[in-house]
């Protein structure tokens, strides 16, 4: 973690956050109290077995949940008390997901999957094409746009999923569990293409995960368990992906 | 989300599942084809029917004995009302503006020839009233004046009576027939106008007037003050602008007559061609409407399908609207696109409707012999129709999708 990344202001500002569920009788406290802070061009890893509550975090990081009590800032923007339009507005512009299973459109080609984003944030047809075009080639699948998603491989449908994430050049990248549907040099690719997409470019890269392998690649490691953050560490030695690819 | 966006994905979407949208869309073709060809039927037979109407006579007005009301004889008198010739003798002197008229006295009976007989409806008729009512000849002549000054025994027959009376190839005219125990020589046959709704209108025999009153039906034809009864009058206004003052005329000099006080209510009928048809035309209408209504049912069930297919969708594509609602789509962009998918569906439908609704008026033409009227109306009204019933019930089920929460969507299996 370099002094440039920690003097700049936080992309996600997380002070105490709770939240409580209630199933029948039950009071379920899924998060009790978390705080933290993200800075920009962070790669970092959110771990914690299930139940930990660490998907409510991402739920709450990702603007897809509001916390019970607590104030979170993502990239200046105070989250609490707005709407589900407004949330959806943020997610549009601030967020990129991608998810463990892709959740591609099945039968519709990798430019429009790519473009979604851009439809909602009412961006015109030929911005979109070209943006669409931009992100697909920098996940490496310029030439393959035509192809609907379910006539890829997974590790190619994720790079699909991982366009999307950016097209809208979002503050911060949420994945969760991207390598969790992938053979493992799938995995690794995909691995690499994140740690690229960081380090050329400086994106903000969240995992949420169980999966050790993909926090050995993070620059800092947030492990939760039982609704708190029990660990926020700097990884001194990140594993490099793209160098160990195996071969086919 | 934009109009033209929301299109692209419900055709894209429609596509990818060709079998289920066209299955669904057949009902809403089927509702709008049974819409659109049961109104071109009704529509048809009515401009049949005013068709038939006109072939009586244009510019006809009607007098006939009893109060009618909206077509129905519906009048209460302590005696039955009768029309005399001294009526008809007020009327046809004093009523101006007319450029035929005539009268007619009838009844049913039997008329007998060579061991076979007919069932008829003999006119006792003025010989005006062949051509006020388009009637011609086949063959032979029709009645003249100097038949009916001479009350002579003579006949004209209808196609139905000579095919009921005569062997194919005989010549009707020139032969005897017997009526009531009178003989009567035939002097003509009369073209066919067809049977309609009306009856056979070719069951008919013409004879004098004072031929039928005086020596056939005899006592019959007598009325409560001993003059001879009439059954209708028929008068033919100069043109169609004079057709409403020569009714009027004909009113006032029979209230007259009749010494009708004023307010009170007239015991004749007097009705023109023209309300007859509108009379006839208002009940066609009417239900050429319901039968419509009916064929909407169908469209109503059409549209239960698509709320039902709809329903299977929103389920089905649970994760994708909760992708959609992550990568930042509002709830009405996820309401429209399902609103429009339920909607380009039954448009779709309608317009395949619109084929089949042609296509079953063209067959019912083939097959009724009336010509079914396919009118731009009926079709955007049942196109209309199929547009608000795909809105309709596309409503809930696209209100469930926009209000699904996006992390519970995104888990669903």
């Amino acid at each position: 973690m370099t002094m440039t990344a920690a003097s700049a202001a936080p992309v996600i500002d997380a002070l105490d956050l709770t939240k409580t569920y209630t199933i029948g009788e039950n009071v379920v406290r899924a998060l009790q109290g978390a705080t933290l802070k993200i800075y920009p061009g962070d790669l970092l890893a959110i771990m914690g077995p299930s139940g930990s509550g660490k998907s409510t975090l991402m739920n709450i990081l990702g603007c897809l949940d509001q916390p019970t009590s607590g104030t979170y800032r993502l990239d200046g923007v105070d989250v609490k008390g707005l709407k589900d339009d407004q949330l959806a507005e943020v997610r549009n512009h601030k967020i990129g997901f991608v998810f463990q299973s892709f959740n591609l459109l099945r039968r519709t080609n990798a430019l429009n999957n790519v473009e979604q984003p851009l439809i909602y944030g009412g961006v015109n047809a030929r911005e979109r094409r070209t943006r669409a075009l931009a992100a697909l080639e920098a996940v490496g699948l310029g030439q393959r746009w035509r192809h609907a998603a379910n006539e890829l491989s997974g590790g190619q449908q994720q790079r699909v999923a991982i366009a999307r994430a950016l097209v809208s050049e979002p503050a911060i990248i949420l994945a969760d569990e991207p390598t969790g549907n992938l053979d493992s040099k799938s995995g690794a690719e995909i691995m690499c293409l994140f740690q690229r997409l960081n380090e050329e470019k400086g994106i903000t890269i969240i995992f949420v995960t169980h999966d050790p392998r993909i926090a050995g690649h993070c620059r800092r490691i947030i492990r939760i368990s039982d609704g708190k953050i029990v660990a926020d560490e700097v990884n001194p030695s990140p594993l490099q992906a793209c160098s160990d690819i195996p071969e086919a | 989300m934009f109009l033209v966006e929301t299109l692209q994905l419900a055709f894209q979407t429609l596509r990818a599942n060709k079998m289920r949208a066209i299955l669904t869309l057949l009902g809403i073709s089927i509702g709008v084809g049974a819409v659109i060809a049961l109104i071109s039927i009704g529509t048809g037979v009515r401009r049949y029917v005013t068709d038939q109407f006109t072939s009586a006579g244009t510019n006809l007005i009607l007098v006939s004995p009893g109060r009618m009301q909206r077509g129905m004889s519906g009048g209460v008198f302590a005696q039955p009302a009768q029309l005399t010739m001294s009526d008809w003798q007020a009327v046809s002197s004093n009523v101006q503006d007319t450029l035929l008229t005539g009268v007619a006295f009838n009844r049913s009976t039997t008329i007998l020839y060579a061991g076979k007989q007919s069932a008829v409806t003999v006119n006792g008729v003025t010989p005006s009233v062949a051509e006020i009512n388009n009637w011609t000849v086949s063959a032979g002549r029709f009645l003249d004046e100097a038949d009916t000054s001479s009350r002579a025994r003579v006949i004209v027959l209808g196609t139905s009576v000579v095919k009921d009376l005569f062997d194919d190839g005989d010549d009707p005219v020139g032969q005897t027939v017997r009526i009531n125990g009178l003989t009567f020589r035939v002097i003509g046959t009369l073209n066919s106008k067809g049977s309609s709704f009306l009856g056979d209108q070719d069951a008919i025999a013409f004879t004098p007037i004072t031929t039928a009153q005086e020596r056939l039906f005899g006592t019959l034809s007598v009325g409560n003050n001993g003059e001879r009864l009439i059954s209708t009058m028929y008068l033919q206004a100069v043109d169609d602008a004079h057709r409403a003052g020569v009714q009027t005329q004909a009113i006032n000099v029979l209230a007259d007559k009749r010494k009708i006080a004023p307010g009170e209510a007239n015991d004749f009928t007097v009705i023109s061609q023209t309300e007859l048809v509108n009379s006839f035309g208002v009940i066609l209408s009417a239900l050429t409407i319901f039968l419509g209504a009916i064929a909407a049912i169908s469209l109503l069930v059409g549209g239960v399908g698509i709320m039902n297919i709809m329903l299977v969708s929103v389920t089905e594509r649970t994760r994708e609207i909760g992708l959609r609602k992550a990568i930042g789509a509002k709830s009405n962009a996820i309401l429209n696109q399902f609103l429009v998918e339920a909607v380009v569906l039954s448009l779709i439908g309608g317009v395949v409707g619109i084929g089949i609704g042609i296509a079953g008026a063209a067959l019912a033409t083939q097959l009724a012999g009336i010509a079914a009227i396919v009118e731009p109306g009926p079709i955007a009204l049942a196109v209309g129709f199929s547009t608000l019933v795909g809105l309709f019930f596309g409503l809930w089920p696209a209100r469930r999708a926009s209000r699904l929460n996006p992390i519970e969507a995104l888990r669903f299996e």
